[in-house]
């Protein structure tokens, strides 16, 4: 009736999940009883859970994305410190809980913290930044989201419900094959990625969509912020490179499931194969990560310099071409697989030859910092802490590039501190930056600068101490993902990143003290004109937050950089203002599609993980009947009427002037 | 009236799978073409696959060129895919879209052949085991 | 003095008319049909990529037949011949029900589409004989990794075209509930993209799966 599962699929016997997974269902189910008692829940489902709204799906996403950089990083803080006491001794983690840790941190913090973020930065910022009112399939952005939800919740019922993955975050055949992975952990993976999976496709088609096909009046693609230019990049390669994700996985599922031989040892299956087409997905992955994150420092630092960014040309030249070259590298996690030296020498070429765009774009950056009036506010010092630790991981990247170099260096420590420094220079503290940078537009009020500051030097001092013991410590031989170790010379290094993590942990607590401090104040922090640092870019143009439309009337831009060229006229020829004739505006309707296919895929997920098969037809047919219901509806649009758009536009104006007058800048 | 009406009519691209031609009759006729050259094609396929006439090891090249020419006639009669100014984006996407896919099918070809070249074969290994 | 700004930020790049007569360099978002049309688009390159994975495998796999049958052995081109006329009529007589939704009639619209969703179901019955009768040999997909990314690939196709068939029925429904609204003719022009693409990727498979592999 139930298929495999039963009550043993409960870690009664395991006192860390069991108490962990106990303590975070009571705080779930006291969070869920304290908003339908106090009455949000109309308001949440209204607002929030059934909203196709840029704004919200991204701030959704973000949100997404920090509660499991939590989940994530408690992870690591269980990891670093095992491995700091572990010397002669078998720590406090069992190989099998420690293996299901590693894994778990891998897959949670690439697929539910890293793209969530980006994805949710990109949602809130493109449509505002390109002048249009939402992305080009606002239901679809809905699903999307819910989708990846889904995978997030899936991955983490793992923890209370059976087990998890214990092969890595990406499974490698024959380990990940029935035969030495009977339990349900790798079915968990698979099937939350496999569903989060359709998520970020759809996110990345609607992306696409939206920079190649929705721009307001005059803005020619090579008028875009750039940081519409690299969610054009990333969204390409998502749309490009998870459908190998999505075939891949499909493949071990089916070996799994139904018997097949793609990589199993016996009847011809090809293990190597795997590793083959996961890196030709997983190479293109990080880039997808990286690349917004770039287009975000773009925007940061020519804001912060008050110059505009230098070489957007070759900017745009280079992200693209990282784009297409990032397909062309991923053997190069597989150097020692036993490729031939002509094969592996051609791809250590490439990924060499990668680094050339990249180092366009930071040689751009520092040029735009010459010679520009620097402020040092925190989306700021974000930036220049990436830029310099970005480089260093860039340097040992370019490093293990070199084949025989990568054979003595691969799968050691040297190789997580690699990938980490690029990943968190890069991509978190990108995310970082944007997050505070764009943080009052979202929500109409600033983050506190000082704790924000308090919070960049604890994240960038912590990491440094965390990982670059790491590199040391790989050259001294250490491999990854040891559960205890015998080498005396290796205890030093690894007790000092683990002090390296604790500092990273109050870093975090700053952040949240950050964000429960700016909600406190949030009335001294209000942002009153739209524009708190003086931006360049056309989100700064609208209120913080935007409304619903985000422009009453999308703007006619005849140049880059297109709000501070209207703000230059303005302040240079000080015209009167005429208001303009207002429109009425067609916004599309909310919907509860998103949140209940994403429901039923959780149902169908779970069921194909237990193999309750009745389970699996009736949320298949729930999930079809879900969007039939969505294709009927009649209305699919609601109209704003002119004086009602012309009422919020006033009020927005009459606080944004006002503001203005106060601090005498008219 | 939504400001979104006024965009729609002076537009410069047209949509995959849309042709600009309206009467039937034309559009009627493109069908019947591409139809025609496509059953053309796949009898030649399937003639050159199994018969002697022609020199064999031309065989494997001449399907993978008549496979080419019909997903060409495809594209042309069935999609309206062309080459003209408002079909760029279109035609763009699509050679990104074949640019990763002879990539990765041609990358995995080169690879998988070169490590299976350096590698024991399977069965070889299985019998080490025991 | 005013904050003029927001002037230019409604829709006046030049308020007193400074520049003269300017070019509008591009339009403003682009209609719903065209925005609907190539986010489609998009999505069908995207599982073109995946069917290129299948491809691949089945072609690092297709020696592997561990002992077993090749595909010489098992392939029956004449069903195959077959499959693909269905298929390729298929995408002919979708052609005809675009047609049909372009001049608004209901009736050849209906008519067109029914041809086709039975040309389909035609077209997955071979296709689901042509595999019964592989298992029953023993040349079903866990007998070898040659079977498997065989079955994989071709199934994957059949898979498709069966979640084909399911949005042909709701789209003759929907056109007749509903006629031939603006909503709904998107939706046929990114149905009638679908099926004409799986048309596409059909032809690379009998090329490279079943001509090629009789070869052998």
């Amino acid at each position: 009736m139930f298929g495999k599962l039963s009550w043993a699929a409960i870690p009664f016997d395991q006192p860390i999940p069991l108490v962990t997974g106990a303590v975070v269902v009571l705080a779930l189910l006291a969070i869920l009883a304290w908003v339908v008692i106090a009455g949000h829940l109309p308001y949440l489902w209204r607002e929030w859970i059934t909203s196709v709204d840029h704004k919200k799906i991204g701030i959704m996403y973000t949100l997404l994305a920090m509660v499991m950089l939590l989940r994530g990083f408690s992870d690591a803080i269980m990891m670093r410190s095992q491995q700091a006491i572990a010397f002669h001794s078998q720590g406090y983690l069992p190989p099998e809980h420690y293996n299901q840790i590693f894994s778990a941190h891998g897959t949670i913090m690439i697929f539910f913290v890293a793209m969530p973020f980006v994805i949710g930065l990109m949602n809130l910022v493109v449509p505002l930044q390109l002048g249009v009112r939402d992305v080009a399939f606002p239901t679809l952005n809905s699903v999307g989201f819910w989708l990846t939800a889904t995978g997030a919740l899936l991955v983490n019922v793992s923890l209370v419900v059976g087990e998890f993955a214990r092969t890595g975050w990406l499974p490698y055949p024959p380990l990940s094959e029935l035969t030495y992975s009977p339990g349900v952990g790798v079915d968990y993976y698979l099937w939350s990625l496999e569903i989060s999976g359709v998520g970020t496709l759809v996110a990345g088609i609607n992306l696409v969509t939206t920079v190649l096909k929705l721009h307001t009046r005059g803005m020619t693609y090579m008028r875009m912020p750039m940081f519409c230019w690299t969610t054009l990049a990333s969204s390409l390669t998502i749309v490009a490179a998870f459908p190998i994700l999505t075939a891949t996985l499909a493949m071990l599922i089916l070996d799994r499931y139904f018997g097949f031989h793609f990589f199993t040892n016996e009847a011809g299956g090809n293990v190597m194969m795997f590793m083959n087409l996961i890196w030709a997905w997983g190479h293109p992955e990080v880039y997808i990560l990286v690349l917004p994150a770039f287009g975000i420092f773009s925007e940061v630092v020519s804001t912060f310099s008050g110059k505009p960014l230098f070489g957007y040309r070759s900017m745009v030249l280079a992200t693209m071409a990282i784009c297409i070259i990032s397909f062309t590298v991923w053997l190069h996690h597989f150097f020692t697989m036993g490729a031939g030296p002509d094969v592996n020498a051609i791809f250590g070429i490439a990924s060499m030859i990668i680094a050339v765009p990249t180092g366009v774009k930071i040689y751009n950056w520092l040029f735009t910092m010459y010679g520009g009036r620097v402020r040092f506010a925190t989306p700021m010092i974000w930036s220049i802490g990436f830029m310099v630790t970005f480089i260093i991981g860039g340097l040992t990247g370019v490093l293990v590039a070199v084949p025989p170099a990568d054979f003595l260096l691969h799968n050691s420590l040297f190789q997580v501190a690699h990938f980490h420094n690029v990943i968190i220079g890069g991509v978190l503290f990108g995310a970082f930056a944007g997050y505070t940078y764009w943080f009052p537009k979202a929500f109409g009020f600033r983050l506190h600068e000082g704790l924000g500051k308090f919070a960049f030097w604890f994240w960038l001092v912590g990491f440094y101490v965390a990982f670059m013991p790491l590199y040391a410590v790989g050259f001294l031989g250490m491999t990854r993902r040891m559960q205890h170790y015998d080498v005396a010379e290796w205890r030093p290094w690894l007790i000092v990143a683990g002090g390296g993590a604790v500092l990273i942990l109050i870093g975090i607590i700053f952040q949240i003290m950050q964000l429960v401090v700016s909600i406190r104040h949030r009335e001294e922090l209000r942002d009153r004109t739209g524009d708190p640092w003086d931006g360049r870019s056309l989100e700064w143009a609208t209120a913080s937050p935007p409304p619903a439309f985000n422009f009453a009337i999308m703007p006619d831009v005849s140049g880059g950089d297109a709000y501070w060229a209207m703000k230059q006229r303005a302040r240079q020829q000080g015209l009167p203002y005429n208001e303009p004739t207002y429109r009425d505006v067609e916004m599309p309707r909310n919907s509860p599609t998103g949140f209940m296919s994403a429901f039923f895929a959780t149902v169908m997920g779970f069921a194909l993980i237990w193999h309750i098969w009745w389970m699996v037809a009736a949320g298949f047919v729930g999930a079809f009947a879900t969007f039939v219901a969505f294709a009927w509806r009649d209305h699919d649009e609601y109209v704003i009427p002119a004086a009602e758009v012309a009422r919020i536009d006033r009020a927005n104006l009459q606080q944004r002037r006002a503001a203005l007058s106060l601090a005498g800048s008219l | 009236m939504s400001d979104q009406v006024q965009e729609m009519n002076n537009h410069l691209d047209v949509a995959p799978g849309d042709e600009d031609e309206a009467r039937v009759g034309p559009r009627l006729l493109g069908y019947v073409v591409g139809l025609g050259l496509a059953i053309l094609l796949t009898a030649t396929s399937f003639f050159v696959a199994g018969t002697d006439l022609v020199w064999q090891p031309s065989i494997p090249v001449a399907i993978i060129v008549l496979a080419i020419a019909q997903m060409g006639v495809h594209l042309v009669f069935f999609l309206h895919i062309t080459t003209g100014p408002d079909n760029t984006n279109n035609v763009l996407a699509l050679g990104f879209g074949l640019l990763i896919v002879f990539l990765v099918i041609g990358g995995s070809l080169w690879i998988m052949a070169n490590l299976n070249h350096n590698m024991l074969p399977m069965d070889q290994l299985m019998q080490m085991q025991r | 003095m005013a904050d003029t700004t927001l002037a230019f930020a409604h829709g006046d790049a030049d308020p007193l008319r400074l520049a003269g007569e300017s070019v509008v360099a591009h339009d403003g978002p682009a209609p719903k049909r065209i925005v609907t049309g190539y986010g489609f688009w998009i999505f069908l390159l995207s599982d073109i990529v995946m069917f290129s994975c299948f491809f691949a495998s089945y072609a690092v796999l297709v020696g592997q037949t561990a002992g077993g049958p090749r595909g010489s052995q098992l392939f029956d081109l004449k069903n195959v011949a077959v499959e693909t006329g269905c298929l390729l009529l298929s995408s002919f007589t979708c052609g005809l029900a675009s047609i049909a939704a372009g001049v608004r009639s209901q009736r050849w619209f209906q008519a067109a589409m029914a041809v086709t969703c039975v040309l389909g179901l035609a077209f997955l019955a071979l296709e689901g004989r042509e595999f019964s009768g592989l298992v029953a040999r023993g040349a079903g997909p866990t007998r070898s990794a040659f079977l498997s990314s065989f079955f994989a690939l071709v199934g994957c196709h059949g898979i498709h075209v069966s979640a084909g068939i399911l949005w042909l029925l709701t789209m003759m429904a929907q056109v007749f509930a509903k006629g031939f609204r603006a909503d709904v003719l998107r939706r046929l022009l990114c149905f009638a993209l679908f099926w004409h693409a799986l048309d596409i990727i059909w032809v690379a498979l009998f090329s490279v799966v079943y001509l090629l592999g009789s070869a052998v």
